[in-house]
C-alpha cells in the first residue's frame, strides 16, 4: 500500500484586498462620526418623528435626569470661562485662572456654586463620582435668581448665537420639566430645542 | 514578515533574477479592525434629533394681543399619570367627568380623533409635502404654502396640558401627534385647576360626591 503524499501547499493568504477594506471602513468611520460626549449621568431620550438635526457648535444642552438633577454643558471653552467668573463674582468667589481653566476643560458641569472650588480641587475619576449626585440648584435661595438662571443667563451673554437645547430623560416628571421650562421663560428664552431621538431606535421602549 | 522570493535555483548568466515581493498585510490588518473597533465604541454616528418649540413670553399681554380661541375648534388634550390620555372638545364641562374622553397615545388613538378634524390641512399638507419630495417646489415655497395652509380658520387649536404626573416623554409624545396630524397651532399650556379637578374626577382620585359634601 502506497502512502497517499499530501501535498503540502503554502497557506498565504493575500492580505491586501483585506487590508484595503478596513482603511476604507476606517476613513468611513472617521469622516462621519463625532465622539460622544461625556455626560455624568446616563440619559434615555424620547423619541419622535422630527428630522431637524442639532447644530455641532454654540449649543447650550441642558441635562435632566429622572431624579431632576440638571447639569449643563457649553461647547466653547471660552464661554465656560466667562460663565464660571461671573456667575462666582455674583456669589463673591473667585477663581484663580487655573481653577477656571480646569472648569474650561470639563464636558459639562453641573454643581453648586459654592461647591465648585473644593470640586475643581479634586481629581478627575473622584470628580466623575461626585458629579453624579450634584447638580445645579433651579430652586431660587431668599428670592434672587437661582444659579441654574445665572448659568443660563451668563452663557446668553458670552454667546447671543446660542442655541438651548434641553435633554431630559423620557421618565422625568413634568414638574421638574415645568420648573425648568419656568425658569427659562423668566429669562425670556423663549425658542429652544428638546433633544429626542429618532422614532424606532434603540431607545423606545413602550 | 515580508519576503522576499528569489525565483528558482537556475543559475544563468546574464539573465535578471526574477524577484517576487510579497508583503504581509496580516499586522496591518489587525491594526485597522483595532482602530474600527475603538471607533466605533466611542463615537456616534447620529446627531440628536431635536425639536423645536416656542414657548410663550411671560410678559404681561394685553387685551387685545391675546389670540381668542373659538371654543368650537379648541381641542385640550389632559396628559395623566401612567401614560394616560385625555381630551376634550371645547368648553370644558366640570359637572360631568364623562365629557372627558379617554384616548392614548398609539397610532389609532388621539391620532385619528386629531385627523378627522384636521383633514382639510392634513390632506394639503400631505399634498404639499409630496411635491417637495418629488422636487416640485422649493424650500422657500415649500415654507411660505404651509403657512399659508396652517392659516385655515377651521382647523383645530390644539393645549396641550400635562398634569404633573406626566412624564417628560407624554409631552414628546403629544408634540409628535401635532406635528404628524400637521396641527397648525399648538401650545403648552400649564394645567388651569379646573382641568385638574376634572383629571382627578375622572381618574377617580376624588368623587363629586365627596367635593359636594
Amino acid at each position: 500500500m502506497s502512502k497517499v503524499k499530501v501535498k503540502r501547499k503554502s497557506t498565504w493568504i493575500d492580505m491586501t484586498a483585506m487590508s484595503d477594506v478596513t482603511v476604507l471602513l476606517l476613513t468611513f468611520f472617521m469622516l462621519t462620526s463625532t465622539f460622544i460626549k461625556k455626560e455624568p449621568v446616563q440619559v434615555v431620550t424620547p423619541s419622535s418623528v422630527s428630522e431637524i438635526k442639532i447644530p455641532e457648535q454654540n449649543v447650550l444642552s441642558i441635562l435632566i435626569e429622572p431624579e431632576g438633577k440638571v447639569f449643563m454643558a457649553l461647547d466653547r471653552p471660552d464661554d465656560m470661562r466667562s460663565v464660571l467668573r461671573r456667575v462666582g463674582e455674583d456669589y463673591g468667589i473667585t477663581f484663580t485662572p487655573e481653577e477656571l481653566y480646569q472648569f474650561s476643560m470639563m464636558p459639562s458641569f453641573g454643581m453648586p456654586i459654592a461647591d465648585t472650588k473644593n470640586f475643581l480641587a479634586m481629581g478627575s475619576e473622584q470628580q466623575d463620582d461626585v458629579l453624579k449626585t450634584m447638580g445645579i440648584p433651579t430652586v431660587a435661595k431668599d428670592s434672587v435668581d437661582s444659579e441654574f438662571k445665572r448659568w443660563v443667563r451668563y452663557s446668553r451673554d458670552s454667546n447671543p448665537d446660542l442655541l438651548i437645547a434641553i435633554k431630559a430623560d423620557a421618565k422625568t416628571p413634568y414638574s421638574i420639566i415645568k420648573s425648568v421650562m419656568g425658569s427659562l421663560q423668566d429669562l425670556r428664552e423663549n425658542r429652544y430645542n428638546l433633544i429626542t431621538s429618532l422614532k424606532g431606535g434603540s431607545t423606545e421602549e413602550h | 514578515m515580508a519576503s522576499v522570493n528569489t525565483g528558482g535555483g537556475e543559475k544563468k548568466k546574464g539573465k535578471q533574477k526574477k524577484i517576487e515581493l510579497r508583503v504581509d498585510f496580516t499586522p496591518m490588518v489587525d491594526m485597522n479592525m483595532l482602530l474600527i473597533t475603538f471607533f466605533m465604541f466611542c463615537t456616534s454616528l447620529s446627531t440628536p434629533q431635536t425639536m423645536e418649540i416656542n414657548m410663550p413670553s411671560k410678559d404681561k399681554i394685553t387685551e387685545e394681543q391675546q389670540t381668542e380661541v373659538r371654543a368650537s375648534n379648541a381641542i385640550t388634550l389632559l396628559l395623566g399619570a401612567e401614560d394616560k390620555l385625555y381630551y376634550y372638545a371645547g368648553l370644558p364641562n366640570y359637572e360631568d367627568p364623562n365629557s372627558l374622553i379617554e384616548t392614548n397615545y398609539a397610532s389609532d388613538g388621539f391620532r385619528e380623533v386629531l385627523l378627522a378634524k384636521n383633514a382639510k390641512v392634513h390632506g394639503e399638507m400631505m399634498e404639499l409635502k409630496k411635491q417637495k419630495l418629488n422636487h416640485e417646489i422649493s424650500d422657500e415655497e415649500f415654507r411660505t404654502q404651509s403657512i399659508e395652509i396652517k392659516k385655515d380658520k377651521t382647523a383645530p387649536i390644539v393645549m396641550i396640558k400635562p398634569s404633573d404626573d406626566s412624564s417628560y416623554r407624554n409631552l414628546i409624545d403629544a408634540l409628535d401627534e401635532m406635528q404628524i396630524c400637521n396641527v397648525g397651532v399648538y401650545a403648552i399650556v400649564d394645567i388651569a385647576e379646573g382641568d385638574q379637578f376634572l383629571l382627578d374626577l375622572k381618574t377617580g382620585k376624588i368623587s363629586l360626591d365627596s367635593v359636594g359634601n
